[in-house]
């Protein structure tokens, strides 16, 4: 097992049909550093997960591959080529998209109004209402969601995991290739969570390729193909799911906390 | 773990709850729910109960001068109520689209006197009050961060001095060569309020049918989520700035040609606060993520009745006052029971 103080991180093999590479990304606010020198490698078609501490930094790294920021400095190859992302439109477009934790869905708008948000079908001026309604329902049935009674009802009126589902669907809709999720099982009981897991297994069978951000390890080995790990900004651990096992990632963010406790005590003393 | 996956098993593509298998309610009250649960229904409700209430008991209700005072009184505040719901929608306010209000005559007045003709010059005065003053409301709340009840109180304010400078404070006449397309503008008796509802109706279909409402919407429902769909959220806050003052300089004008004399008396501070009771009467929320136009049409209509009415009665003007503001809180009561009620029908009938 690797320990994150060696700078020969043992890391996965490049494929050549790499769908997605990021290479030395850092991000820098100010004087904090939120990300030192990440590496990371999506497959084409396999669904990685993102693991790591609580402000690590995995979010502001979609944040990053998504197009919503820019790094500080290093770059993302799409299907080999370099891309430049400056805005979440044009990623999307390129075929990345995002489901953010908060899920980027309007309380007030309906499950058809917020499927299209921002990718809206328009007969200039007006929106093309009927056409969405009965595409966004399509898009529903296509993906496996079965008791969205209405595309017509107020998000503001769904359960959690109604909300993430449609929040999926959405990036579904817009033909992505890579699909960010961060944290797509947070606050979700059992249930919702599985069903979540189900649709992230679905996406994967169209061919999606994912990267998927959690804190609960028996759902990441679950679904996710290999596992990365987010540690002092940068990727200290890249093994396929055959290779590691629950109790190894356990132990690896134990250790972390061990750490940290040993030092408390350290300068306590 | 075994319960995990037996749970899994039983349904396990289930997201919400199992569909209510409750008895369906009848056609009439299924009608009478549907006509509810259109936010504009219970302030409809309300104007209308106030109208059989005074076409009953007051004589002079019911009769053309009474209707064409309700219609002036309403035309203005409605006018820049537009541009309230468009900014309360997405979160923000102006407080001083009453003092564009002031200012805009003296400005068309300007450009009348400099020669350029009537009808532009009022096109150039609203143009350009509403781009340079909502512009520098939204800059102010967008890029420096100031909360826009503050940003408008100071612009406001600076507007208000601006206009007491140029004009010494004193009255001026419309300029004789507009008051010929000054009948079209304000002058005749319904014209104003034909304006108006023109304006309500157009803007009604853009705040319910276009991208620009629909964002409008978004950037008060979610500021965050409507920012990382890629909605220009700041582009959207501008925009209806700029709109409200916009409309803050049409309302100014059309009454300037109504009173026929430009006035340093007229819009301000107490012209905003009405108008605002008409907007959340209506059923626009204060908190943002919804609002009316139609329901600020028949809030404003709610206000001028009761002005009317009450007038006719001849009930004092000190007295009315209170009136006024008990009205204000039992309409605005009336509308948050109301609502109650039909969200707690809404979410009773949810998938």
């Amino acid at each position: 097992m690797s320990t994150p103080e060696t700078d020969d991180v043992p890391m996965t093999a490049p494929k050549a049909d790499d769908i997605l590479r990021v290479e030395h990304i850092s991000k820098r606010y100010g004087a904090v550093t939120a990300l030192v020198d990440v590496n990371l490698r999506l497959e084409q078609g396999e669904v990685l997960g993102l693991i790591g501490d609580n402000g690590a930094g995995k979010s502001t790294l979609i944040k990053i591959i998504c197009g919503f920021q820019p790094p500080t400095s290093g770059r993302i190859l799409l299907n080999g080529e370099e891309v430049h992302l400056h805005s979440v439109t044009q990623a999307r477009s390129l075929g990345i998209d995002v489901v953010y934790q908060d899920l980027a869905l309007v309380p007030q708008l309906t499950v058809y109004q917020n499927m299209f948000l921002n990718r809206e079908q328009v007969r200039w001026p007006l929106l093309r209402n009927r056409s969405m309604r009965k595409a966004a329902k399509e898009q529903i049935d296509a993906i496996g969601i079965t008791t969205l009674k209405s595309v017509d009802l107020e998000v503001a009126s769904l359960s959690g995991g109604q909300r993430q589902a449609i929040a999926v669907a959405r990036s579904v809709y817009s033909d992505a290739k890579v699909l960010l999720l961060d944290e797509p099982l947070a606050a979700m009981g059992v249930k919702e969570g599985a069903a979540i897991l189900d649709l992230v297994r679905g996406l994967k069978d169209k061919g999606i390729s994912i990267i998927m951000i959690a804190h609960n390890y028996g759902q990441v080995l679950e679904v996710c193909d290999r596992v990365n790990l987010l540690q002092g900004g940068k990727i200290t651990f890249d093994k396929y799911r055959r290779d590691t096992s629950l109790e190894e990632l356990t132990e690896m963010v134990v250790a972390e906390y061990r750490k940290a406790l040993e030092e408390r005590h350290r300068s306590a003393s | 773990m075994s319960d995990v996956s037996e749970t899994a098993e039983r349904s396990p593509e289930t997201f919400g709850t199992a569909p209510d298998r409750r008895r369906g309610p009848s056609v009439l009250s299924r009608a009478a729910t549907m006509f509810l649960k259109q936010r504009e229904a219970s302030v409809l409700a309300i104007a209308v109960i106030l109208f059989i209430y005074f076409a009953t008991t007051t004589p002079a209700f019911v009769s053309h001068g009474s209707f064409v005072n309700i219609a002036q009184y309403m035309a203005p505040y409605v006018i820049i109520g537009i541009g309230l719901v468009l900014l309360m929608v997405c979160g923000e306010i102006d407080l001083s689209v009453g003092f564009v209000w002031m200012l805009s005559p003296y400005v068309m007045h300007f450009f009348i006197d400099s020669g350029v003709p009537t009808f532009l010059a009022i096109v150039i005065t609203i143009v350009l009050l509403a781009v340079v003053i909502g512009g520098i409301n939204g800059v102010v709340t967008t890029v420096f961060g100031v909360p826009s009840l503050i940003t408008t109180l100071g612009t406001g304010y600076i507007i208000f001095g601006y206009a007491l400078t140029i004009s010494s404070a004193q009255q001026i006449n419309l300029p004789p060569e507009s008051l010929g397309l000054g009948r079209w503008f304000g002058a005749a008796p319904w014209s104003e309020i034909i304006w108006a509802t023109v304006l309500v109706l157009i803007f009604h279909v853009i705040l319910t049918r276009t991208r620009w409402g629909l964002y409008t919407v978004s950037v008060g429902g979610n500021l965050l989520g409507a920012r990382e769909a890629g909605i220009k959220v700041n582009r959207i806050k501008v925009g209806n700035f700029m709109m409200c003052a916009g409309f803050g300089a049409v309302a100014g004008i059309l009454e300037a040609f109504k009173n026929n004399i430009i006035d340093p008396s007229a819009g301000q501070l107490a012209v905003v606060l009405v108008a605002l009771a008409g907007v959340v009467i209506g059923g626009t929320a204060m908190l943002g993520g919804s609002g009316t136009v139609i329901g600020l049409w028949l809030g404003v209509l709610v206000l001028a009745i009761l002005q009317d009415g009450f007038n006719l009665r001849g009930i004092s003007s000190n007295k009315f006052q209170i009136i006024l503001g008990a009205a204000i809180l039992l309409a605005m009561i009336a509308n948050t029971y109301l609502t109650r009620l039909r969200n707690a029908g809404r979410l009773q009938s949810k998938a």
